[in-house]
């Protein structure tokens, strides 16, 4: 549905997007994930068709989005930072104002009550407050009834009811095969959502799998603790197989490594017939894979 | 221009709710299609400005001043009221976030043009209905000429005021840009000193500029001829350069 191809784009000198490639299928939730000023943003305006790439390919349903930016608006719904409406137009204005722009739009009612929105609709676009614009904006994303959509930090600035609302929205729009590109910095989000997440750094993919995959590729994919109090040696845990780090903390001895190092532990446990009081083996979290892999 | 392939209505819609915002803005309103008639009457309260005077071809101040309030309504329209709204469009990502819609952002600031044209005829039009039911003002003896000069002199008005948008990047520079070319604009317009009661050869130099033009082009068909060839031209040329520059100049974000 969605295809990047080794694009480029540089602001002056500085590049902000420097040969990424991913594509997305149809009705898959696609993440991209990575710190500011990584090139997420311009990536997904370069998709949008909002910005011209200076190299390399972006193809969304078959179409160029810049050459084909008409036919791409009526079947690619978006989602942008930092953009706004006319200070004096209210909830509903928008709504029906943007529902006019396509030829099948969605209900747009349905989607203010999806949205929380129902009891604002006479609110001028300045009254409201930062969450509800932000739905606001979601909705006119939607509005359309896009095949594809692109969400630039969906759920900035909402509270955490409206962001478990929006992402039940987001779930929903996978059940009707509608496919999103969520441009995102919270692991959570990206975890639940996403089908599969692109990290990207300084311009370039640094990573790109499952949620579970990314953190299964980790050098620290499980953390394993207990009091600090047993009689394992750090220069003996250290040593176990995939065993990436051992450090002592808050009074327990956490050790991280892969599934190899949880196997070795338990055995070594059995060998030397000594109990890990407390023990706790954990995964680490997509938030861990993701400091892993973007410092 | 809005996309040919997006629906008509869509476009229509632009330009109903654009309206209605436009009806939202009392400050707007009020110095675009008010303040001119306002400025007229007052100038009218005073006695000696409905005298004859012997100065100005046996004509009233007060006859002069239906044409110079009018101006003073296209001024209104086109450089104080309109920038700001442009510049604020584009500046807070309005006309961007309409881009990814079929609907292309220009159909935002066509709605916008379109709006301050009206409301600035319709201001013109108060203006000279206010002239002759109050103070007897003659109404123009060619009005197929002094409406196409008014046409004109609209279109140079907003002409001047897209340009400042498209030269200016932010909302604050537009505004404050504006605010600079409204002094010499209303000087060439004639508020302060009629162009007709000015010295020849200062009328003669204002006469090429913009609004220096209209007043000659809009008194002319007031006294029942043709708008001068010079007069129409001056016109004609600032209303293209001006166009010119606001379109070559214009950008969207």
């Amino acid at each position: 549905m969605i295809e990047v191809r080794d694009l480029h784009k540089a602001y002056g000198k500085r590049k902000a997007v420097d040969g990424v490639s991913f594509s997305v299928d149809e009705g898959e939730i696609f993440g991209i994930l990575g710190p500011n000023g990584a090139g997420k943003t311009t990536t997904v305006e370069c998709v949008a068709g909002l910005r011209t790439a200076d190299s390399g390919a972006v193809r969304v349903a078959g179409l160029d989005p810049v050459a084909d930016h008409d036919r791409i608006t009526r079947l690619l719904g978006v989602q942008l930072q930092q953009s706004e409406l006319q200070a004096k137009l209210v909830v509903r204005e928008a709504l029906e104002l943007y529902a006019s722009f396509y030829e099948r739009p969605a209900d747009w009612r349905a989607l203010a009550e999806r949205l929380g929105l129902d009891a604002h609709l006479d609110v001028r676009f300045a009254k409201l407050s930062g969450g509800q614009k932000q739905r606001l904006f979601i909705a006119l994303a939607l509005v359309g009834g896009p095949r594809a959509v692109v969400l630039d930090e969906l759920t900035t600035g909402l509270d955490p009811r409206a962001r478990r609302d929006t992402w039940a929205l987001v779930e929903s729009l996978r059940a009707d095969g509608v496919t999103v590109l969520l441009v995102t910095h919270v692991m959570e989000e990206a975890q639940r959502l996403c089908d599969r997440i692109a990290v990207i750094d300084r311009g370039r993919v640094t990573a790109l799998d499952t949620p579970a995959g990314l953190v299964g590729r980790s050098a620290t994919a499980r953390m394993i603790s207990f009091a600090a109090d047993s009689p394992l040696e750090t220069a003996e845990l250290a040593a176990l197989p995939g065993a990436a780090g051992v450090t002592i903390r808050d009074g327990r001895t956490v050790v991280t490594g892969t599934d190899a190092t949880v196997d070795a532990f338990v055995s070594l446990l059995a060998r030397r017939a000594v109990t890990a009081r407390g023990l706790r083996i954990t995964d680490t979290t997509l938030d861990d894979a993701y400091l892993d892999l973007t410092s | 221009m809005a996309s040919t392939t997006a629906p008509v209505s869509a476009t229509r819609a632009v330009l109903r709710t654009e309206a209605r915002l436009f009806a939202r803005e009392p400050a707007s309103l009020f110095w675009v299609m008010v303040s001119p008639t306002v400025l007229l009457v007052v100038l009218g309260l005073i006695p000696s400005f409905r005298e004859a005077s012997p100065d100005l071809d046996g004509r009233r101040v007060i006859d002069l001043y239906v044409p110079v309030s009018l101006l003073f309504a296209l001024i209104m329209a086109g450089l104080q009221a309109m920038p700001p709204v442009l510049a604020g469009y584009r500046e807070r990502g309005i006309l961007r976030r309409m881009s990814a819609t079929p609907v292309r952002p220009a159909a935002l600031l066509t709605a916008q043009l379109v709006l301050h044209a009206a409301a600035a005829l319709v201001s013109a039009l108060l203006v000279i209905a206010v002239g002759r039911a109050a103070f007897g003002v003659a109404l123009p003896r060619n009005p197929t000429g002094y409406l196409a000069a008014l046409l004109l002199a609209v279109a140079g008005a907003l002409a001047l005021g897209a340009a400042v948008c498209a030269l200016c990047r932010t909302q604050k520079i537009a505004t404050a840009v504006g605010t600079a070319v409204f002094f010499p604009t209303m000087f060439t317009a004639g508020v302060w000193v009629p162009v007709q009661a000015m010295p020849d050869t200062l009328r003669r130099i204002v006469e090429f500029a913009p609004y220096g033009a209209a007043s000659r082009a809009l008194d002319e068909a007031a006294r029942g001829g043709w708008p001068s060839l010079l007069a129409v031209g001056v016109m004609a040329f600032w209303a293209v350069v001006l166009t010119a520059a606001a379109i070559r100049r214009f950008r969207w974000e």
